[in-house]
């Protein structure tokens, strides 16, 4: 009779479901990073002057830079010379509508589940599909317009709205922030931006899937996002990668502001390729995610459910500069295999009377290592700021890892800080309790995981959260046995 | 329905049972009776198939078929339920959705239909009022927060959702006071009276609850063996003359 350890392993062992590439000619440019790299990316994408000094600022910054070491994370460098920074599929008409969109670009579409028709007709989610760096199709866009809210690919707010992409673009992450803030500012691709002005609702939730296709290219997503007063958005990043045998690297930049009374919730759940049982190819994601609470009143929540990503390092922040500003940050990180995530957040607060919620659930399964990394910092201007941290972590067998780093800083003494956390051991007693009611083991272990995960997942939109229950459970299979 | 032989189970090296016999027919109920540390516990355990405990010889076959070679869940499937000494909480799952997933992975290894989420609630009703279990307890968390009483309840609650052809109830009488105790006892005799080919082995330390499930036979287990055996009014003995009576008659 197998025991509950080897079931878990038999379920890791599962190949990732979502690998396939989708045979599209793609127009890249020679791999390697120098000015007339960053040059070309510019030309080839029409930008102004002023987009392109930015680049090269940047790029001329991010020279200057060593990558960063201290995540818990072991992996082999990336040769920046080797990538290729630019890559657009080769036929990009102007679309009007689903007709003229690549037919096996829907193909694939339709293979993960994430039908554009279907979501146009059914769900009343505007989809803007970003597909290896471009944005091929944007539905809704029009109804959206009627109240003002712009949500486009990056690029098309660089043509439209200029002044706006000027105005925002680094506010939050500037250039010099990071190695790969600094590297993506200079060669970011393409992306989504969303505007929301002064007062608007936005009716509908925004959403976007990010999809890496063409082999040895790196994705360097540019997402920009600002709520004028009084505004509200929630915001869906949903992606999942084809299965290959080198390295990829995606370091994207997220980038949010909320002005006075504005409200952003952004919802994440992140399915790359993580490599496979022996921790062979998969996706490395170095992503620089962070919003700020100019406004008074104003609130940002990060919700995240990372699965994929051979290395994952990843900490979106909440700058609470607003008084009575809001910050929250619930997560859930699972890893198995060999994947490494080092993930947390930071909340950092500045204005009077802010505060902020940090829920992490860390799964390892495997040979897999999950670090939670938080820092929580209280300015000397902060009066009466307050943190409630809980930070648990799950560990499915015997060979995997779970670290929780939280750092606190608070140099204000009104502050009020809570902490919790705890690390258990997935009950042989729970699994055998489930199982001698008629659950077979997969589901049982499914089930005590979503429960662990369940604070989490009240806090996704209702579709992204049985997405998210249905991932967890493909990304357990092969961990449990 | 169930006939075990020279059953002998261990734990981490260390021999618990040292040959259980032990023949349960359609519509019984067998009390085992104990002292602390006899295997009662591991006796309900190894029945139920829990991992932890190694069958070293011995057979036992539940309705025909190998019991001990089979899954726990399968065990289940096959209509073994095992009212827990313990019962496990889990948190974040809603006590509604497990037993529905319970439920329907039974009905499926039986081939027969999935119940849906109208039929179910409708089930739980009925169940929870034949078992005079209050149904808010189907929105619950599984055990999560729930009081001893609450616990062994639930045991008996999800008991009656299952149906099962034999039920094992380990301890269930135990740390419960009168009025948990006459629930859990009302509960039984219920299930038995809903279907009368139902069987059900009660694992108990007290006379008490027998007061309320009255057993067709008593065993009285020590040191791993059934050292002897007789109806109803063993029981009564037992508490009377206390263990030490037993084990100085049989020499154990």
């Amino acid at each position: 009779m197998p025991t509950d350890t080897d079931t878990l392993h038999q379920l890791a062992k599962q190949e990732y479901k979502y690998g396939f590439v989708t045979d599209i000619e793609a127009d890249n440019l020679p791999p390697g990073l120098n000015e007339d790299i960053v040059r070309a990316i510019s030309a080839k994408k029409g930008e102004p002057e002023w987009l392109l000094e930015y680049r090269l600022k940047a790029y001329r910054h991010w020279r200057t830079m060593t990558e960063p070491e201290w995540a818990k994370v072991d992996y082999e460098k990336p040769k920046f010379d080797e990538i290729i920074y630019y890559s657009a599929p080769k036929e990009k008409p102007k679309l009007e509508s689903l007709d003229e969109v690549d037919p096996e670009l829907l193909e694939t579409f339709n293979k993960l589940g994430i039908s554009l028709d279907e979501q146009k007709r059914l769900t009343g989610v505007a989809v803007d599909a970003v597909f290896d760096s471009v944005s091929v199709a944007t539905t809704f866009k029009d109804k959206l317009l009627e109240l003002g809210v712009i949500f486009c690919s990056f690029s098309e707010a660089v043509k439209d709205h200029p002044e706006l992409v000027k105005k925002w673009l680094g506010s939050v992450v500037p250039y010099t922030d990071n190695f790969y803030a600094a590297l993506n500012s200079a060669v970011f691709s393409d992306g989504s931006f969303c505007y929301i002005p002064k007062g608007v609702r936005c009716p509908m939730e925004l959403s976007t899937y990010f999809r890496i296709n063409s082999a040895g290219t790196g994705q360097f997503e540019r997402t920009l996002i600002v709520a004028e007063d009084g505004a509200y958005v929630s915001y869906l990043e949903g992606c999942t990668a084809p299965q290959r045998d080198e390295n990829q690297l995606h370091a994207a930049v997220v980038e949010i502001v909320a002005l006075d009374d504005a409200q952003v919730k952004y919802s994440t759940v992140q399915n790359w390729y993580p490599g496979d049982k022996d921790g062979k190819g998969g996706i490395y994601n170095f992503v620089t995610k962070r919003g700020a609470c100019r406004g008074k009143n104003s609130k940002i929540s990060w919700t995240q459910v990372e699965t994929g990503s051979a290395i994952t390092w990843k900490y979106p922040s909440v700058i609470l500069q607003g008084d009575n500003s809001v910050g929250e940050f619930y997560s859930v990180a699972m890893t198995n295999n060999r994947q490494q995530a080092d993930t947390g957040t930071k909340m950092i607060h500045i204005g009077k009377n802010t505060r902020s919620t940090i829920v992490s659930k860390g799964i390892s399964a495997g040979f897999s290592d999950n670090s939670y990394r938080g820092l929580v910092k209280i300015m000397p201007g902060a009066e009466n700021a307050r943190n409630f941290s809980q930070c648990d972590s799950m560990l499915l067998g015997d060979k995997c890892g779970a670290h929780t780093f939280p750092y606190i800083e608070v140099k204000n003494p009104t502050a009020k800080m809570e902490h919790e956390a705890t690390t258990s051991k997935i009950g042989e007693d729970q699994i055998f309790y489930l199982r001698q009611r008629g659950l077979e083991m997969e589901d049982a272990v499914s089930m005590i995981v979503n429960g662990f995960c369940k604070e989490v997942f009240r806090e996704l939109p209702m579709e992204f959260a049985v997405e998210a229950q249905k991932l967890l459970s493909i990304s357990l299979e092969g961990s449990v046995g | 329905m169930l006939e075990i032989k020279n059953l002998q189970a261990s734990v981490e090296g260390a021999e618990i049972l040292r040959g259980i016999d032990l023949t349960v027919n359609p519509g019984e109920i067998h009390a085992i009776m104990g002292p602390n540390g006899s295997g009662k516990s591991t006796l309900a355990q190894v029945l139920a198939g829990h991992e932890a405990y190694d069958v070293t010889g011995g057979t036992a076959t539940f309705r025909g078929e190998d019991l001990l070679d089979m899954e726990a869940e399968a065990r289940a499937h096959a209509g073994l339920f095992l009212a827990f000494q313990y019962p496990v909480e889990i948190a974040g799952v809603a006590n509604s959705y497990f037993l529905k997933a319970a439920l329907n992975s039974t009905r499926k290894a039986r081939g027969e239909k999935e119940i849906d989420a109208v039929e179910f609630l409708k089930l739980v009703k009925e169940k929870a009022k034949l078992v005079n279990i209050d149904e808010k307890m189907i929105n619950r968390s599984v055990n999560a927060g729930f009081s001893g009483g609450e616990k062994k309840r639930n045991e008996i609650f999800q008991m009656a959702v299952l149906e099962p052809k034999l039920a094992i109830l380990d301890e269930t009488d135990s740390g419960l006071d009168i009025d948990a105790l006459q629930v859990v006892a009302n509960g039984v005799n219920k299930l038995k009276a809903e279907d009368p080919e139902r069987s059900f082995i009660v694992v108990t330390h007290y006379q008490r609850l027998l007061n309320y499930i009255v057993p067709d036979y008593v065993h009285v287990l020590s040191g791993g063996r059934i050292v002897k055996s007789g109806g109803k009014e063993l029981a009564l003995e037992l508490e009377d003359k206390g263990y030490s009576w037993i084990e100085e008659t049989v020499g154990a």
